[in-house]
């Protein structure tokens, strides 16, 4: 080869690396493995992971859901795996009719018009969905509910960090809601979007339509932040007056995989479609007449716009949102609304249970909940963990700013009665000072 | 082919769960539950059903275990099966990420280790693993270059440098961090003029963001004085990672001038792209910038254990946790398994087939920055074919019909009807020679029978596709029962 490149060695390609910049010394990295060792080394890895073992509370973000086998055989074709962005539309239908039909699924379940093909996740869906609205409003100033998962208004921070950027948080109630008198004062003066979780932070689910009134009249935009597992019980985003719905798609199909690769997704109305960031698929036909899709309203994306782009996403998580879309098909109309309804009922039952534990309560007092809730422990939530994880069981996160006893708890569909009652009877044990 | 909701049944379900073995007891209110009928207008279909549908669309799709895919600056290269497998141990893959730290040690400590050989990659001594992928990882260089000069009572300074060659993110990623856009020209030989940097450069220059290899395929041989000239004026230097593939072992940026770059695993490291992602992209910075690194970094303490930390002058978070992690799983294996001379083996071999195609194809196609060798991938232009009627678009077309992906095309926009071709080091001589010979038989096409190449392709799944459509009709859903949602 390198004759026929017309050079006697391979020092000469590097001719126009400056030779000060050439490494002479090979780089220091452990030597290389066999790919038998290579296992044996993952599985020792992966047994440090002890957490992996424990029988799932914790919730606040990642959810430990039923993932059916099909889907994994799915995703490891290597037809979709190991294929690229479908530039070359002709050669990709296969990922461009997949994609079609999850903005299809995501624009359903929201109560939208359309989708895109998916975010990096559901936070950074969320601080994208804040910038397409001041784009659309040319207004500066978001209103954040208080009650937004805390990580997640982290990455808004960062992503709206400048100086012409406000970012006001509406407080929460006694009950966990948000106090629509504060949001009435906060939204005078110009603001892009109010930002609401559904449910929020807490699992508790806030009603949605005072707020798209009360944005609708100042001539702002509601985004929500909805949990799609939620959604087959709950009033859609889109019925309640939702603008742009946001949302993280790890509930669907995903494993937790300490923390990604997800998926958010972003559905809103069609005539905002065309502000919004990333990829969007579109159905057209061929030269013969039949139908096909291709990647469409590039004109928003960077590869054309440079810096006028809506965004600058190029890659997305498009393998996940195959994960969510699959996951949807299996599950089906009737297996999602299951879904839902076991999350609820686990969840209120695990609830009312530790209720009678003597000293717990609840946090917020009444409000409708959906999956995750908050209880207050007689004793300390971060030692409560720790001995429940001596047990085997992850209890949940604690929430010290709400109460040195305060515990956000998951349950979802994959707990069994035997769990949850386990769970009560150890914690009944060290609420009481027996040793667990 | 029909559509997964024109398959759907009433009644049909494709996956089973446990009945609910606890009682229900309460509901959601009926203000607050599903409007009308609660329908979602989900399929109903059975597992065979689903899996047949997606199968059916899978063999749709050109991918690299099919085929060869040389689409410049996006590296598709093999990506090996085991490591597929190791990151689904269930240990790794089924680990809730706000588990406490010392409950996955395991994580941590791949993730550590990851960083270090990145920073031994790259010549860096920080680094984030949060960035999902490039675009996130530019943004993040950029928020760390900033924080920099905020630190430095300099926060005026929101000039971007960046050449007419620079990848669309580079742009765009400076917009989304609140600065504009300063161009720099390139000379006749394809490399950043550094005359007119010196022009550009100013008090306000926050970075210069150059990716080296450039776009064109070519070292960036001043980059000693690029760098220097940006330092000099105060301001920074950025490095787009997309090309590192071609200097694994070979050179690092972090001796180059360059202050922080980004890394994309999903080209360099292996990782499956996935039809556009995940990907993943991790920041190794220098000393001075790690300090306001993405919020958490991994750190290694004195006793042996791995924790997540934020840093006091953190940026903040880029992602609700800690990155990609699956696909950093996939990258540290890839790593694991090539060692120091392999990596190097990688790079030396990616030049070689680019150089080798580049000489197999410079009769056929005009090549405008040819002076010498190219990295890891080089750029022709299908002027000579446009002459004849006959676009690049066309050529792209045609190549799909000879069972290829079309390289890269219009772009660098400063080639005219380019092809941007990046053949990765896992492509065999044998493969190689297919594809120059598919483009030299095109090039034949192109002035004996010009139809074919601009009627193509014809053996591909659907023929050519109506894009204007797509826009001026927009369907983006699929119609509901009722009409609605078009």
């Amino acid at each position: 080869m390198l004759r026929e490149i017309g050079v006697e060695t391979f020092e000469e390609l590097l001719e126009p690396v400056p030779g000060k910049f050439r490494l002479t010394e090979k780089l220091h990295l452990p030597e290389p493995l066999s790919e038998l060792e290579l296992t044996r080394e993952f599985e020792e890895l992966a047994k440090r992971n002890i957490g992996a073992e424990l029988v799932c509370f914790m919730g606040a973000g990642a959810y430990d859901h039923f993932i059916p086998a099909a889907i994994d055989h799915i995703l490891l074709r290597s037809e979709f795996y190991t294929a690229y962005t479908p530039y070359q539309a002709e050669v990709s239908q296969g990922t461009l009719q997949a994609i079609f039909e999850y903005q299809t699924m995501i624009a359903r379940l929201t109560g939208m018009e359309m989708a895109n093909a998916c975010m990096y996740d559901g936070a950074s869906a969320a601080a994208e969905a804040c910038l397409m609205a001041m784009r659309i409003t040319r207004k500066q100033r978001i209103l954040v509910a208080g009650s937004l998962n805390p990580r997640w208004l982290d990455v808004i921070r960062t992503y709206l960090k400048r100086n012409d950027f406000e970012i006001n948080e509406i407080p929460f109630l006694e009950d966990g809601t948000l106090d629509i008198a504060i949001a009435r004062k906060l939204i005078e003066g110009g603001t892009a979007a109010i930002l609401i979780p559904y449910p929020n932070y807490f699992g508790l689910i806030e009603d949605l339509q005072p707020f798209a009134e009360l944005v609708h009249e100042h001539k702002g935009l509601l985004i929500v932040a909805a949990d799609p597992v939620a959604l087959p019980l709950l009033r859609s985003p889109g019925d309640a007056g939702a603008d742009i719905v946001v949302g993280e798609g790890q509930s669907m199909g995903i494993a937790m995989s300490y923390g990604g690769p997800y998926a958010g997704f972003m559905a809103s109305r069609t005539k905002l479609a065309r502000k919004m960031p990333g990829r969007i698929i579109g159905r057209t036909e061929d030269r013969a007449g039949q139908i096909g899709y291709v990647l469409t309203l590039q004109t928003r994306e960077q590869h054309i716009r440079r810096d006028k782009a809506t965004s600058n996403i190029c890659s997305n998580q498009a393998l996940m949102a195959l994960a969510n879309v699959v996951y949807l098909s299996l599950m089906g109309e009737k297996g999602f609304r299951e879904v839902s309804s076991q999350c609820y009922h686990k969840s209120h039952y695990l609830e009312k249970k530790l209720l009678e534990i003597p000293g717990t309560s609840r946090v917020f007092e009444k409000t409708p909940f959906f999956r995750e809730f908050i209880i207050s422990f007689p004793v300390s939530s971060i030692g409560l963990s720790d001995r429940m994880i001596e047990q085997g069981i992850l209890a949940g996160m604690p929430i010290v700013e709400l109460g040195e006893g305060a515990m956000l708890i998951t349950v979802t569909e994959k707990r069994t009665r035997h769990e949850i009652d386990r769970y009560v009877k150890i914690a009944t044990e060290i609420c009481s000072g027996g040793s667990a | 082919m029909k559509t997964i909701f024109q398959m759907s049944s009433p009644g049909r379900i494709g996956a089973s769960l446990p009945e609910l073995d606890v009682p229900a007891e309460s509901s959601i209110p009926n203000e607050l539950s599903r409007e009308g009928d609660g329908h979602v207008g989900l399929p109903e279909a059975t597992e065979g059903q689903i899996l047949r549908h997606y199968v059916n669309l899978s063999t749709m799709n050109h991918h690299v275990d099919k085929g060869m895919y040389p689409l410049g600056s996006c590296t598709m290269k093999y990506n090996p099966k085991q490591y597929e497998d190791l990151a689904r141990i269930k240990g790794l893959s089924g680990i809730h990420p706000m588990c406490p730290d010392e409950l996955a040690a395991g994580s941590l400590e791949l993730m550590y280790r990851l960083g270090e050989f990145f920073c031994e990659i790259t010549g860096f001594e920080g680094v984030s693993l949060q960035p999902a992928a490039g675009a996130q990882g530019e943004f993040c260089g950029i928020m760390l270059i900033k924080s920099y000069h905020e630190s430095r009572g300099e926060a005026y300074r929101n000039e971007v440098l960046m050449p007419d060659s620079a990848h669309g993110t580079n742009p765009a990623t400076s917009t989304l961090a609140d600065c504009v856009v300063v161009g720099v020209e390139s000379n006749e030989y394809g490399l950043v003029d550094p005359e007119d940097l010196r022009r550009k450069v100013g008090p306000n220059t926050a970075a210069f963001m150059l990716t080296n290899p450039n776009t064109l395929g070519l070292f960036e041989s001043h980059i000693e004085e690029l760098t220097s000239i940006v330092h000099e004026a105060g301001g920074l230097n950025y490095m787009d990672g997309a090309n590192m593939n071609a200097m694994l072992g070979i050179a690092k940026p972090g001796e180059m001038g360059f202050d922080v770059c980004h890394l994309n695993l999903h080209k360099t490291f292996a990782t499956p792209h996935g039809g556009g992602g995940p990907g993943s992209g991790p920041v190794p910075c220098t000393r001075e910038l790690a300090r306001f690194l993405p919020d958490p970094v991994v750190i290694l303490d004195e006793k042996g254990n791995y924790s997540l930390m934020k840093r006091q002058d953190s940026l903040g978070k880029l992602m609700a946790f800690h990155g990609n992690t699956g696909v950093l799983y996939k990258a540290y294996a890839y790593i694991r398994t090539l060692g120091a001379e392999g990596l190097r083996e990688v790079s030396e071999n990616a030049l070689i087939n680019a150089n080798y195609l580049k000489a197999k194809l410079g009769e056929y196609f005009d090549n405008p920055f040819d002076n010498g060798p190219c990295m890891h991938e080089f750029v022709l232009s299908g002027d000579r074919q446009a002459e004849q009627g006959v676009k690049t678009l066309d050529i792209a077309k045609r190549l799909l019909d000879y069972g290829f992906h079309a390289p890269t095309i219009y772009f660098p926009q400063i080639v005219h009807e380019a092809m941007m071709i990046e053949p990765t080091e896992t492509e065999s001589l044998e493969d190689l020679d297919a594809f120059a010979e598919a483009m030299i038989s095109i090039a034949g096409e192109a002035t004996e029978k010009p139809y074919l190449v601009t009627d193509a392709p014809i053996n591909t799944p659907v023929l050519r596709l109506d894009e204007v459509k797509a826009v001026k009709e927009l369907c983006l859903v699929e119609p509901d029962e009722k009409g609605d949602n078009q």
